[in-house]
């Protein structure tokens, strides 16, 4: 079994590709393939649950517990993970479904997944409001007064609330729904493009990275800034995942297997884990090289820097490599509730975003103790577990007798879609 | 082990000196409660011309560029700047003139800050400048790159004009943290201070320091101007610490 069909699993050879060229000559030279339906993927629920986990405590005052995340070890964050598996995801759901009922049918399940989603933001905006205008009407430490500055928006209340239903004004800790949001309206064309050349498709995708770094496009936000996470380069590991979904992870087997690409992987994890041990011990900061520093830093997260990219490829390389898709781990119980989690991750994603702010606000009225910070991550936690529970519970029983017909390709959550 | 040294003797003079300057200008805080690793007060990058200046016997004058968090609203003699003339002029030679001046540029981004440098320098001919910026730019979530340019430009603008820059950046604000970004600001800042090897004063850290070590609470919403006056007291210090090891004086040319 080569590493690929870990990946993907089984795969099978699409609809549209596999076609004799005769019908479609056009489709025949680098034909998508899909992965066989039924048998789901756990790795990847398995990660995407880890990364809203992660998520959560990295949204939340530091703590001990932020040492456990991944970001204090290199580049990348939990972000990377999320926004490519959501790529992934994403692409094996709905590519099926413009495979086999057609571009319209597709464009039209996603935009009701990009709707679910806008809704889901919205929901969380309320909340947020709520949130601020409590502090500001409680909080008036002469120490912060300049800081206080930040409420002055709820003078304009008319103003901020369409700006945010216009996505564009978007408080700290919810930036990354309207990334999805506009990266899922651009699936149906990534889909379809993808369809007839996949590796034509990265490869724009690829140039607009580079273009959006040569020419530092972005997306304006309210009341001025701009998009914290740019879309314009975040599409990558976006596009990047809709890839390695379609077949791309297949074809890169090779490249997977060897172990020059497993060293490499290693070393880059090492040298970045190094970097990173200089931030959080600044004592060791002298044995960077002055050069080094200057041609690194700043390590851009707006724009999907080129060393968190790689950062996160060297981490999924070595993830598939000694994460077999058949291993029997995946199935046991004490991986249960990650896995839960990775398969209702826009519930789950929002939920945690909630438990952050209510974190935070039960830190800053109650005690602000280390006692306090552990008890809060971990019956966040605890909560989202349950919350992935109940809503897989509804899928299971709740919704069965009515639903009984429904086609399970075409249900986003079921694959941990969208 | 030099910065424990000196961390140690201003910790003991602080103390020496409280009941005195209780007396006098009624600083309130214990000075044990400004206690810092001694990382945070250390620079690599050095203040020539401030050594020069103390080496020469010429008056030390600095100038404290900041917005808001710069000063406590009606208590002008409690905040950081007052305090650090306070503790500087105790820690130098009595014959050293040492002189803090205050520029208030509230509700400026950095870009706009720096461009009243050019004037503001031919005014006030100060030796050492401590910049204090970033707040407004994150409030308004102005472009990382944009920031960090501007503040380039004012360093350098203020470099070009004769002094010495010591930068420093925003303050820990647990409360608003979810509200505003505050870490492209920061690490920007950092990467200026590297390019241009000025020392960055991490008002950040140091606060933040603080807070999880339990000698401050600033989560607290209390009303009342205490906590600032201590908060800032204790910044007075550390900032004049940091100015003091940066400029490498030799413990013959302190006081203590």
């Amino acid at each position: 079994m080569t590493i690929a069909d870990q990946v993907t699993g089984q795969t099978i050879v699409g609809t549209a590709g596999a076609k004799p060229a005769g019908s479609k000559p056009r489709a025949a030279a680098p034909a998508i393939t899909l992965p066989a339906i039924g048998e789901r993927e756990l790795r990847l629920d398995l990660f995407r649950g880890l990364a809203l986990w992660l998520i959560f405590i990295d949204h939340l005052p530091a703590s001990l517990l932020t040492w456990f995340t991944i970001r204090n070890y290199g580049f990348s964050d939990a972000t990377e993970i999320f926004i490519f598996i959501s790529g992934y995801t994403a692409a094996f759901v709905y590519g099926r479904a413009m495979l086999e009922s057609g571009v319209l049918i597709a464009t039209a399940r996603i935009l009701r997944r990009v709707w679910q989603i806008y809704v889901a933001h919205v929901f969380l905006f309320t909340i947020f409001l709520a949130e601020i205008s409590y502090v500001a009407t409680r909080f008036e430490n002469p120490l912060y007064t300049e800081e206080m500055g930040i409420l002055d928006f709820l003078k304009q209340p008319d103003i901020t609330i369409v700006q945010a239903l216009l996505l564009r004004f978007r408080p700290v800790n919810m930036d990354v729904l309207p990334l999805y949001i506009v990266l899922m309206l651009a699936l149906p064309l990534i889909l379809w493009s993808m369809k007839w050349r996949p590796d034509f498709t990265l490869g724009l995708s690829v140039a607009l990275y580079v273009v959006t770094w040569e020419y530092d496009l972005y997306l304006s936000a309210y009341p001025n800034g701009f998009w914290a996470f740019n879309p314009f380069a975040w599409q990558l590991l976006f596009v990047f995942g809709a890839w390695c979904a379609l077949g791309g992870a297949r074809r890169m087997s090779r490249i997977l297997a060897s172990p020059v690409t497993m060293w490499i992987s290693i070393a880059y994890l090492a040298a970045a884990f190094c970097v990173t041990l200089t931030w959080y011990v600044p004592q060791l900061s002298h044995f960077m090289p002055k050069r080094i520093e200057q041609w690194m830093y700043p390590i851009d997260k707006t724009d999907l820097d080129v060393l968190r990219f790689t950062h996160f490829l060297a981490l999924a390389a070595l993830t598939v490599r000694f994460l077999p898709r058949d291993w029997p781990g995946l199935k046991s119980r004490w991986l249960r509730p990650l896995i839960l989690c990775g398969q209702h991750s826009l519930e789950i994603f929002c939920l945690g975003v909630f438990l952050a702010f209510a974190g935070h606000f039960i830190l800053a009225e109650v005690s602000g103790g280390a006692a306090m910070h552990a008890l809060i991550s971990l019956s966040g936690v605890l909560i989202m577990w349950g919350v992935a529970w109940v809503i897989s519970w509804y899928k299971r029983v709740a919704d069965k007798s009515g639903a009984k017909t429904k086609n399970a390709v075409g249900n986003a959550d079921l694959a941990g879609g969208g | 082990m030099k910065a424990k040294v000196l961390l140690s003797l201003i910790l003991l003079c602080g103390s020496l000196a409280a009941p005195v300057a209780r007396a006098g200008d009624a600083a309130p805080a214990a000075p044990a409660a400004c206690e810092l690793p001694s990382y945070l007060l250390t620079s690599e990058s050095r203040l020539l011309k401030v050594a020069d200046a103390l080496k020469a016997g010429k008056p030390l004058d600095i100038l404290v560029i900041g917005s808001r968090s710069t000063t406590i609203p009606s208590s002008e003699s409690s905040s950081y700047p007052a305090r650090m003339e306070a503790i500087l002029k105790e820690k130098l030679p009595a014959s050293e003139v040492v002189h803090v001046s205050v520029e208030i540029q509230s509700k400026r981004t950095a870009e706009e800050a720096a461009s009243t440098f050019v004037k503001l320098i031919e005014a006030k001919t100060p030796t050492l400048v401590v910049w204090q910026t970033g707040t407004v730019d994150a409030i308004r979530s102005i472009d990382p790159d944009e920031f960090r340019s501007a503040v380039t430009e004012g360093v350098v603008a203020l470099q070009k004009a004769g002094a010495d820059v010591v930068l420093m950046n925003l303050q820990y604000s647990p409360r608003t943290e979810t509200m505003i970004s505050a870490q492209p600001f920061l690490d920007n800042m950092r990467v200026v201070a590297q390019e241009h090897d000025i020392p960055l004063f991490d008002r950040f850290a140091i606060m933040r320091q603080w807070n999880d070590q339990g000698q401050f609470d600033l989560f607290s919403p209390s009303r009342g101007p205490e906590l600032a006056k201590q908060v800032h007291d204790c910044l007075g210090r550390a900032l004049a610490q940091f100015v003091i090891d940066a400029a490498h004086l030799e413990p013959a040319q302190q006081q203590n």
